[in-house]
């Protein structure tokens, strides 16, 4: 089974996120950077998919220089290969240029299924596995949270509003990764050593023969609203303080 | 020349979802700004019969595609249909709910008509005669304002955060045909496990009771599920309660659970961990209830308590009863 999992190097979780003074983007200095977590979970699931029916993960990125660590920790993971797209014109790219770029890559790779997570953490948009199952004519299934692979096509469970989709989607196809598919493995000592040996072709746009352009982009950014400072209900009797945070909700909140 | 703001209007099993008359309020307000008409499209199947509903939000136009493939939704044959319709009448502007159904397809039509959208926004304009869309980034630890330069401009709303507003116009009814090729529809919905609950799912409450490891343990969710209860409101959860077991992973808000934003929302034992305030800080109304006077769901909360939740929560829920009674 060819196996290809796509995954972004983001900021963790933890980051202090701080706007740069002309809005042009964010600081990036002290940031530590990190595999997507959605993107772990991707990851984990091809690696099952490969240990249980055989065959390669091949892990695809876009981003600058430093973004190798992200595959080399895929690859210590247990990943075979990884392809990284490294051009400074994809700096600030929308969806729809990184989809491009992925799809140029993994169109001259055998898949049956593609990876990806549901959203990346950092510009939390949730397109680009979508619009690369679009450039690949292949369907997709989003935001899943359980798979299983018999007989040529996946069964997943979809969760939506209120329900729980199970949707049979034959290969190939697409999927996108969420909380609660697995549990991501941690890579081993001895992975981390094999992952230095194995194969990671770098390309750039040119040698994709994808230029890129931003349909969307962000003009602007701009630090969260300030919330005003809330009020802590004081006193003694947990009675009076319940009865006091009522009254404020009805009568000043007006939400209850 | 690309004109007029487009809606994608949702139903399930016959019946319209709020956020298609959030959406419609929206798509009203833009075209208003530029003198143009709102149109929908609106896919399933026995669905002709609703479709002028969304005149009473100040839909102009809905295009209506009516088939038994379209129903229950697949990316497959709703991005068909949707696309078709688009390409023959070339909106300026298509908004599409940010809903597991909205972000789904939206993100499947930017490949399709080769155009940009700007996900889970939470407030649109027009400047300049074009869409300006506003959306959390980093988990909503900044904003970012975005610009297009393909058509049509799209955008997803988040649920919950653009008001309904009642506009009635005449919402006459278009019937269109999807020209769905059997071929093209891969995935198929085998079932629905549908939620029997009866509660709102909570990325559309208007009011969430959540609790987090301050629960101690799964028992103790029962003085939350009362005081929902009462007041109507879904009990979430934070990740160190759903990790821990004591909820099932559907509850969980934050990072890397469910982004809500219900006009109340009660922190209960939740810390305030900043992956856990990245899902609940557009609420409107936050409450925190912590026996910790430094935790930092406190620096979010419009009202808070510092006490022992065991003893505030049963006397908060009384409270409730007696004023709604
Ligand atoms: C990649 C990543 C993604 C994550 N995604 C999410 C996410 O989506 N959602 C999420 O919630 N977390 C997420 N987390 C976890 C997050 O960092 C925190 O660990 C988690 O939110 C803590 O949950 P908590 O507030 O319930 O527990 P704690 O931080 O342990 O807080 C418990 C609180 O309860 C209070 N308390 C205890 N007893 C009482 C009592 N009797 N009365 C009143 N108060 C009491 C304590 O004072 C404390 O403030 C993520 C973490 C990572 C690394
Ligand atoms: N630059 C990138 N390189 C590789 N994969 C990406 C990249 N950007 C996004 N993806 C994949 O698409 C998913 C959704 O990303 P996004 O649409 O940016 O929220 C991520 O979880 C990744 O799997």
């Amino acid at each position: 089974m060819n196996i290809v999992a796509c995954v972004k190097q983001v900021p963790d979780t933890e980051a202090q996120i701080k706007v740069k003074p002309d809005g042009s983007g964010i600081e990036e200095g002290g940031i530590k950077w990190v595999m997507n977590p959605y993107d772990e979970f991707g990851v984990e699931e091809a690696l099952r998919l490969k240990e249980k029916n055989g065959g390669e993960v091949t892990i695809v990125t876009v981003g600058p220089a430093r973004a190798m660590e992200t595959i080399r920790t895929a690859l210590a993971m247990g990943a075979d290969k990884g392809i990284h797209i490294c051009d400074p014109t994809f700096d600030g790219a929308d969806a729809y240029a990184t989809a491009s770029a992925l799809a140029a890559a993994i169109k001259g790779i055998p898949h049956d299924i593609i990876f990806c997570g549901q959203r990346a953490i950092d510009d939390d948009s949730g397109q680009v596995g979508a619009v690369l199952a679009e450039f690949l004519g292949i369907p997709q299934v989003t935001v899943i949270t359980k798979l299983e692979f018999a007989g040529g096509a996946i069964k997943a469970i979809r969760p939506i509003e209120g329900a729980q989709l199970l949707i049979e989607c034959p290969l190939p196809c697409l999927v996108t990764a969420q909380k609660g598919l697995n549990e991501p493995r941690y890579a081993s000592l001895p992975g981390i050593m094999k992952a230095k040996k194995k194969p990671v072709d770098v390309k750039d746009a040119a040698a994709l023969g994808v230029t890129v352009t931003a349909n969307a982009k962000v003009a602007k950014f701009i630090p969260p609203p300030a919330r005003a400072a809330g009020k802590i209900i004081c006193g003694d009797d947990p009675a009076m303080k319940a009865a006091e945070l009522a009254r404020l909700l009805r009568e000043e909140a007006k939400v209850i | 020349m690309a004109k007029g703001v487009w809606i994608v209007a949702e139903q399930r099993d016959g019946a319209f979802r709020k956020i298609s008359f959030e959406l419609a309020g929206t798509a009203r307000k833009l075209a208003d700004v530029l003198g143009e008409e709102v149109c929908a499209v609106l896919c399933g199947s026995g669905i002709e019969g609703i479709a002028g509903q969304l005149g009473k939000y100040g839909v102009d136009k809905v295009f209506v595609a009516d088939s038994p493939a379209l129903e229950p939704y697949t990316t497959d044959a709703h991005a068909v249909a949707v696309a078709k319709a688009v390409k023959e009448n070339d909106p300026a502007i298509l908004l599409l709910g940010a809903s597991t159904q909205g972000k789904d397809l939206s993100a499947r039509l930017v490949g399709k008509l080769a155009t940009g959208l700007a996900t889970d926004c939470t407030d649109v304009k027009i400047a300049d005669g074009k869409l300006l869309a506003i959306r959390p980034m980093y988990a909503g630890k900044c904003f970012g304002e975005v610009v297009f330069s393909t058509f049509p401009q799209m955008a997803s709303l988040r649920p919950n955060v653009f008001p309904a507003v009642e506009n009635a116009k005449a919402g006459v009814v278009v019937k269109f045909d999807p020209a769905l090729d059997a071929g093209q529809l891969k995935t198929k919905v085998l079932e629905v496990q549908k939620d029997t609950s009866g509660k709102a799912d909570l990325t559309e409450a208007n009011v969430i009771v959540s609790g987090g490891r301050g629960m101690k343990g799964p028992e103790g969710y029962a003085i939350l599920e009362e005081l929902a209860a009462v007041l109507g409101a879904t009990v979430g959860a934070s990740r160190a309660a759903v990790d821990a077991g004591w909820r099932p992973q559907s509850d969980q808000v934050g990072q890397t659970g469910k982004i809500v934003s219900p006009n109340l929302y009660i922190a209960c034992g939740v810390s305030g961990a900043i992956q856990h305030l990245a899902g609940m800080s557009s609420s409107k109304i936050i409450v925190a209830i912590n026996k910790d006077a430094e935790a930092p769901i406190f620096t979010k909360a419009d009202y808070g308590i510092v006490d022992d939740l065991f003893k505030i929560v049963p006397e908060f829920t009384k409270e409730c009863k007696k004023l709604l009674a």
